[in-house]
């Protein structure tokens, strides 16, 4: 069993001198839906990114916090409660707290599209809806994430 | 699954190969080669003869209908009772509570842990005090209620049985169901608070209970939605179910229950997906693996310990949040599987839920499905109507059979608990999963308005707005409670409590004493916590 903030990772980090895409797939909150993390973590592994999943049940800070110790890219985040209009930007809030800014955040899950206004004026990315094709969010996290040198 | 040939030359098929949604090759036709060697009197027989393959009861729905049991939550207490007189008020027929995120994890409102998730996904319950708003108006004699809660169950119950006190009514006359299915929480939906080893001593803790003080109370609901819900296929839904099933009563037998004490009261709770005849045969499959199990394995004398009763909810994972109105005919499909598998109750998702939790009136939607399948439709008139339809037979004999080597498996293991260790059934399901996904990715598979026939514009429909005032309002009351009441009482109830915990007593007794002090549901899993330990996410994928 892995500690509360251990974290699963997948790919083999440095390919020749070019770092790898770094994302970590985060669960904030208490919702236990990770069906969607999970296989956009495989769908992000399986086209090259290197992937970290937070697991289950994390806090806002044990995510930011994960994300410094593991220098990602990219933090994509996962909620199916309701809760995403406290919990998205308060993961942004942090990032710019500690100074990773630079870290792209985005999410999905059940979203109604009117809170996504919301959601991207607080500093959250793209915010992907039930029934987005895997190949769309690899694209984007393609096009939009780039691998610190 | 083998189809009988044709002799002639075959006609050109749209597909090269039928499968169902689990990816099951389908034939073309089934004859009554398919079904040679099988015995119709031993494995197919009679409703309300062992094995019970063609339904629990002799005359099914001619004698009483389903219940119809929509899964409602949301808000305090306070909106959550009215949304329950309302659905009375429309027919409904049995209450389901769905709880908030917080309650199912144990912790209360005020949590730091909470914030953003008081009152969205269900109705938040911290103390005794929301107990008693929820069912104000509600008479627990005539009324059952089933409760969708695991991790913490036996804190809910005691908190019921406390309101039934209150209201005057007897433990031995009050009805309905706790979840209390923790091995589908590490397998599954999540929702967890201690490790395995401790999670099973609480549930026999409320099987030993229940079966002496509050009889008629169903003491687990054992899910396979979930575990459905989560990705699995049929066949492992089935399986894995089964498998928690005989968990359980491993588990009673080895605490010195008599099996015909509590077996009667374990139920079931299944999963309608969109694999019309797959899902039906499921269903079939089930009670008849769990009939022979019953009397064979455990060697259970009473039939009532041999009949797989279940409740039904159509596939949440189905609805599709572009062109909403189109889940209205998903859910009918799905309740009518359920139906014509013999269920013993039913939920009806509404067709905004791919959205948000479901407005009154597609919620009333929803129940009128139902409505309209009982009344209007016929299907009910004839118990077990596809009995004995070649492919159904066959697709039964398939399921079962299968599903049967993955117990075997898990057996083999040591049992589920052992399996779920080794993240055995978790992998399954996340392979089960992805594997579907590449299959829709390729267009192998279809969803109607999202992968095809979709649409530019979308019409959009209303949804249920949480209020803002909801955490607030919840927190200032739980903290109302806390002042007002005794505070030497609720420390000592707490130092029960651990005592309890690291006895052997059965703690539901001490449990129910600490709800009737207020003490809060967050701080009997605290106290719970430090004796127990928790359980942590292995993060799988």
């Amino acid at each position: 069993m892995a500690s509360a903030t251990a974290t699963k990772r997948s790919g083999t980090g440095k390919a020749k001198g070019k770092r790898k895409i770094r994302v970590m797939v985060g669960k904030p909150g208490l919702d236990g839906h990770d069906r969607g993390a999970k296989i956009i973590a495989r769908a992000l592994r399986d086209a090259g990114v290197e992937v970290i999943y937070t697991g289950l049940h994390q806090t806002p800070e044990m995510i930011v916090n994960a994300a410094a110790q593991e220098d990602v890219d990219a933090i994509g985040l996962s909620i199916l409660s309701g809760a995403h209009n406290y919990l998205f930007p308060k993961v942004v809030e942090l990032l710019k707290k500690k100074k990773m800014g630079r870290i792209v955040v985005f999410g999905g899950g059940i979203i109604p599209d009117d809170d996504i206004p919301g959601l991207r004026k607080k500093g959250v990315d793209r915010v992907f809806t039930p029934g987005t094709p895997l190949a769309e969010i690899v694209e984007y996290v393609h096009r939009r994430v780039r691998p610190r040198a | 699954m083998n189809g009988k040939k044709g002799t002639k030359a075959k006609p050109k098929e749209r597909r090269k190969r039928f499968s169902t949604v689990s990816d099951e090759e389908v034939a073309a036709l089934y004859t009554p080669a398919d079904l040679e060697g099988s015995d119709f009197r031993k494995e197919i027989g009679f409703p309300g003869v062992y094995p019970f393959t063609r339904g629990i009861h002799s005359s099914m729905y001619r004698s009483r209908l389903w219940t119809m049991r929509q899964f409602s939550g949301f808000g305090t207490a306070e909106n959550t009772n009215a949304r329950y007189h309302y659905l009375l008020s429309q027919g409904q027929t049995g209450l389901s509570v769905a709880f908030h995120f917080p309650t199912l994890m144990g912790y209360d409102s005020d949590n730091p842990r909470a914030r953003g998730e008081v009152g969205m996904c269900g109705v938040a319950v911290d103390s005794l005090r929301d107990m008693e708003i929820l069912f104000q108006g509600i008479p627990l004699d005539s009324i059952t209620t089933s409760m969708t809660i695991n991790a913490p169950s036996a804190i809910l119950l005691a908190m019921y049985i406390a309101v039934a006190e209150q209201q005057g009514v007897s433990l031995r006359k009050i009805g309905g169901t706790i979840q209390n299915d923790i091995l589908k929480e590490y397998i599954a939906q999540h929702s967890w608070i201690f490790p395995p080893d401790p999670s099973m001593r609480i549930i026999t803790d409320i099987l030993a209970y229940c079966s002496e003080q509050v009889p008629k109370w169903n003491t687990i609901s054992i899910s396979g939605y979930h575990i459905r819900e989560a990705g699995s296929t049929a066949v492992q839904e089935l399986a894995f179910t089964i498998a928690d099933g005989i968990a359980y009563v491993q588990a009673g037998i080895e605490a010195g229950i008599p099996v015909d004490k509590f077996a009667p009261r374990l139920s079931f709770f299944f999963n309608a997906h969109m694999d019309f005849f797959e899902e039906i045969a499921k269903y079939r499959a089930a009670r008849r693996m769990w009939a022979n199990i019953m009397r064979e394995r455990f060697r259970a004398k009473d039939e009532n310990s041999w009949k797989l009763r279940f409740h039904t909810q159509t596939a949440g994972v189905t609805l599709t949040a572009q062109q909403p109105f189109n889940n209205v005919v998903r859910v009918a499909l799905q309740g009518l599987m359920a139906v014509l598998g013999g269920t013993q109750s039913l939920h009806t998702n509404s067709m905004d839920e791919s959205l948000a939790l479901p407005t009154e009136q597609a919620v009333t939607v929803a129940l009128r499905t139902q409505q309209i399948l009982a009344e209007e439709s016929g299907v009910g008139n004839s118990v077990d109507p596809l009995g004995g339809s070649f492919l159904l037979e066959k697709m039964t004999n398939e399921l079962e059979t299968k599903a049967m080597r993955y117990v075997r498996k898990i057996d083999e293991m040591g049992g589920m608990v052992e399996a779920i260790k080794r993240g055995y059934p978790q992998r399954e399901i996340i392979d089960a999963s992805y594997h579907y996904q590449r299959l829709l990715e390729k267009g192998e598979k279809k969803i109607v308005g999202v992968s095809c026939y979709t649409s530019e514009e979308e019409i959009p429909i209303p949804l249920l707005k949480i209020d803002k005032e909801v955490e607030r309002k919840q927190i200032l009351r739980t903290q109302e409670v806390r002042r007002k009441r005794n505070a030497r009482r609720v420390a000592s109830r707490v130092d029960a409590l651990k005592d309890a915990s690291l006895s052997r007593v059965n703690l539901m007794p001490v449990i129910l004493e600490a709800v009737k002090e207020y003490v809060t549901l967050g701080e009997i899993c605290d106290a719970f916590r430090e004796t127990m330990g928790t359980y942590i996410d292995p993060a799988m994928y």
